[in-house]
């Protein structure tokens, strides 16, 4: 059968001609990656206002009555399940992923929009029921992001009728939701590149969203069909994971089932999304770090096999969440070792980062700052990894504040930082506009440093024993007076740091009517998405004709060129031969 | 894009070939679009029914309760003897002849054959049907005259009840929307759609579809009745 790649062939695109069917029922995946955005950082705010809660009633106990156990309970397991599935996944893939892969592949949308949009409609579903779940007689489940049975399901926990199950539909729902978004994303990236763009001159932001879209497809399913069994042990009265229960002195229905299969279900999801969350800022982080420092990526191939491999790895690393679940002791020694091993190719990444800035011609700009800001939290999200990882160190550390100081750090910081950064980085071609850079830098600088007087003491507290998860510590012996002044001090923190992020939404909305006119390209930026004949781009991207790769992504600062960068699209010939926005 | 690897060396042709494939611009197989997009929902279907199969097969050997014997409770008695898994045999017997009708069908799309296409896709999807059927008779069975419910059972351990409608269900409702989905192009088909598009790839990605649910099938079969 000869088939005709798509690049070769003469496609007529109908454009949307009315309100609804441009920016409400849009196929456009520009369009429906802003969608994503706003819904994911709308939730996302809620679960910060969260956060603030906890805060207050960890800094100051027996001071807001409005805060019971068990509606802190209830703020652990939102704040945790909205920011890392409904805000982290949803805002990397969904919405950068959708906007910057067809762009940045030199396609004119994603492979099929129809699906592409009902993939936001059904995530805006997975939320809205999410948000249901808070209003329902018991409230939202109390049970811990993790879910663990058999707790989440027994009476006692809060929400554990209504609350639990409508948390595990909207999960389900949120599967389904990325399942067909990120078909779009792979096929896309598989079969719709431009003409000249192999998959080794794709910009590392592709390639983070690339692996870390595989990677969901192959871990939600563990998800999926845990929820799956979690609802029928809820609703049904089966017994996957629940063990004979004795509740209140009285026998329950449940026996014979197993709760840390649930754990190896959870977690097999549970650990690649980790990574789901991480390559894409991988990826992103590189590009910022290239473009603002004029310098080509060091190890260009070495950061692609990397990526691979950390995705590959993640598979195998899971049992390391689980070291005190009760699981045979000598799984710990392979998932210790293995859970080492992923360490080689992040560091790779790491040196690589450090290395593509050593001689720079860095440009301190508020999406460097970002960037910067990320190997520094990474680093240290990483190294207190190698902490947890080992077994009989993670023994002591366990279900303490050195667990919550370490998984922030390394996936909630520097995520975010990477979410911060690229949303300064690519608003200009988004909006047409730049964001403000003083208030940028404020709200770097507030957050980045914030972040360290949030979670750095956090280290200390759970080196002292203090355990996560408790609504009051009381009068606990081996607990020192200390401990609360710290609390005090991370509440404060906390709270700056979250009223700095009001800066940055103030920057957004005024900067969409005040900010500067950017110009198509104003960094000198030389992926696709930047060479587009208008800003923001149109539908379909790239006008009559698509555009043509002759480079990688990577071309700065080559000696002899009349530019300091050459475009992907800029044909060999005439090397930096146009002028292309302003300069840097 | 031979270049990345000179002639010179003594690489098989189909290496070279998946070299070629991986190192080229615009696309990395030569396929429609729908059709490596479904090859790739299989891959994470795949995951799914792994996960089912993985979870069932662990609860299996940590019950506390001894399993029921599949042979048993899934034989029928006709004409005064227990005949074990007869009806599980035949559901089998005809969901690979599904397979069967689904390939042809494939087949006669790429003659371009239109009647002999639908008529066969047509067959598939009552294949297909028949299954469901049986299924529903299975079930009925287990439930009315065994008493097996999804929390319990007078045969023996309660997961044995739990899993067994969960993975058949789940294959069940696979098996549905495939019956459904065929329907659907087989009309296409017949009102000759793909005709005037060029081409019955959609028939071919359909097939993808239907063979990896009989292929899940046999998994099922081999781990949950034959065990």
């Amino acid at each position: 059968m000869a088939y005709v790649a798509i690049a070769d062939r003469d496609v007529h695109l109908h454009d949307p001609q009315t309100f609804v069917t441009k920016y409400i029922w849009s196929q456009d995946h520009k369009v429906i990656a802003i969608q994503y955005s706003v819904t994911a950082i709308a939730v996302g705010l809620v679960a910060l206002v969260l956060s603030g809660m906890m805060r207050l009633q960890l800094g100051f106990p027996n001071t807001f009555s409005f805060i019971t156990p068990s509606n802190y309970l209830q703020f652990i397991t939102m704040h945790g399940m909205i920011m890392v599935i409904y805000l982290l996944t949803a805002l990397f893939l969904g919405g950068f992923g959708n906007y910057l892969v067809p762009l940045m592949v030199g396609a004119r949308d994603m492979v099929f929009p129809y699906m592409n949009m009902l993939s936001y409609r059904v995530y805006l579903l997975s939320v809205l029921v999410l948000r249901a779940s808070c209003v329902v007689p018991g409230g939202p489940t109390g049970a811990g992001w993790t879910l663990y049975p058999p707790q989440a399901v027994l009476p006692g926990t809060s929400g554990a009728g209504l609350g639990i199950i409508l948390m595990l539909v909207s999960l389900a729902i949120f599967i389904v939701a990325f399942t067909m978004g990120g078909l779009n994303y792979v096929t896309t990236i598989l079969q719709a590149r431009c003409r000249g763009m192999t998959l080794l001159r794709l910009p590392l932001t592709v390639w983070g969203i690339f692996m870390a879209t595989i990677l969901g497809l192959l871990a939600f399913p563990a998800l999926l069909v845990s929820a799956i069994m979690m609802i029928l042990d809820s609703v049904l009265g089966t017994s996957f994971f629940m063990p004979a229960v004795v509740s209140m002195g009285k026998g329950l229905k449940y026996d014979g089932g197993s709760p840390v299969l649930f754990q190896h279900l959870f977690w097999f999801f549970g650990h690649p999304e980790v990574y789901i969350v991480a390559l894409p800022a991988f990826g992103i982080v590189s590009d910022l770090l290239s473009v603002h420092a004029r310098k080509n990526i060091f190890g260009y191939r070495m950061m692609v096999w990397a990526i691979l491999a950390i995705g590959c790895l993640s598979f195998v690393v899971w049992a390391h969440h689980m070291y005190v679940s009760g699981m045979n002791p000598y799984f710990g020694y392979f998932f210790a070792t293995t859970t080492l091993i992923i360490a080689i190719p992040t560091a790779i990444k790491v040196y690589n980062w450090v290395l593509t800035l050593w001689h720079g011609d860095i440009h301190l700009r508020v999406p460097m700052l970002f960037a910067i800001g990320f190997i520094f939290t990474f680093v240290h999200g990483g190294l207190t990894g190698l902490f947890l990882g080992n077994v009989t160190v993670d023994l002591p550390l366990s279900d303490t504040y050195f667990v919550v100081g370490h998984f922030h750090m390394v996936m909630g910081v520097s995520p975010i930082l990477v979410v911060f950064g690229a949303i300064y980085h690519w608003y200009p071609k988004i909006t047409g506009r730049m964001l403000n850079e003083a208030l940028g830098k404020l709200h770097f600088w507030a957050t980045f440093l914030g972040a360290y007087a949030v979670y750095l003491p956090m280290h200390y507290l759970g080196i002292l024993g203090v355990p996560r998860r408790y609504y009051a510590l009381g009068d606990t012996a081996f607990i020192p007076n200390s401990v609360h002044d710290v609390n005090v001090a991370i509440t404060v923190a906390a709270l700056v740091i979250a009223a700095a992020q009001l800066v940055f939404l103030f920057n957004l909305v005024w900067s969409l009517a005040h900010g500067r006119e950017a110009g198509s390209n104003p960094w000198g930026a030389t992926t696709l998405e930047w060479q587009t004949p208008d800003t923001p781009p149109k539908h379909g991207n790239w006008g009559a004709r698509l555009p043509v790769a002759y480079r990688w992504a990577y071309e700065f600062s080559v000696p002899g060129a009349r530019s300091d960068f050459i475009p992907q699209n800029e044909p060999p010939e005439a090397p930096g031969g146009r002028e292309h926005g302003a300069k840097p | 894009m031979s270049k990345m690897i000179p002639d010179s060396l003594p690489i098989p042709a189909g290496l070279r070939g998946v070299a070629s494939d991986w190192a080229a611009d615009k696309q990395a197989f030569p396929v429609p679009w729908g059709k490596a997009m479904m090859w790739i929902f299989l891959l994470s279907d795949t995951f799914v029914f792994t996960c089912f199969l993985t979870a069932y097969m662990n609860v299996r050997i940590s019950t506390t309760v001894p399993w029921p014997n599949p042979s048993e409770v899934f034989a029928l008695r006709i004409g005064g003897a227990d005949i074990p898994l007869i009806l599980i045999a035949i559901m089998t017997f005809i969901l690979i002849s599904s397979s069967g009708t689904m390939a042809m069908a494939v087949n006669f799309g790429y003659r371009r054959d239109r009647a002999k296409t639908a008529a066969l896709l047509l067959t598939t999807a009552a294949f297909g049907l028949t299954f469901v059927g049986m299924q529903a008779f299975e079930w009925t069975k287990l439930i009315v005259e065994e008493g097996v419910r999804p929390w319990g059972n007078p045969l023996g351990a309660a997961q044995f009840g739990s899993s067994f409608f969960m993975i058949t269900g789940f294959h069940g409702a696979h098996v549905s929307a495939g019956v459904i989905y065929l329907s659907v192009v087989a009309l296409r088909v017949w009102r000759g759609d793909y005709e005037r598009k060029g081409t019955y790839e959609t028939v071919e990605i359909a097939g993808l579809y239907w063979h990896f649910v009989d292929l899940v099938w046999v998994f099922i079969f081999a781990l949950f009745y034959l065990w």
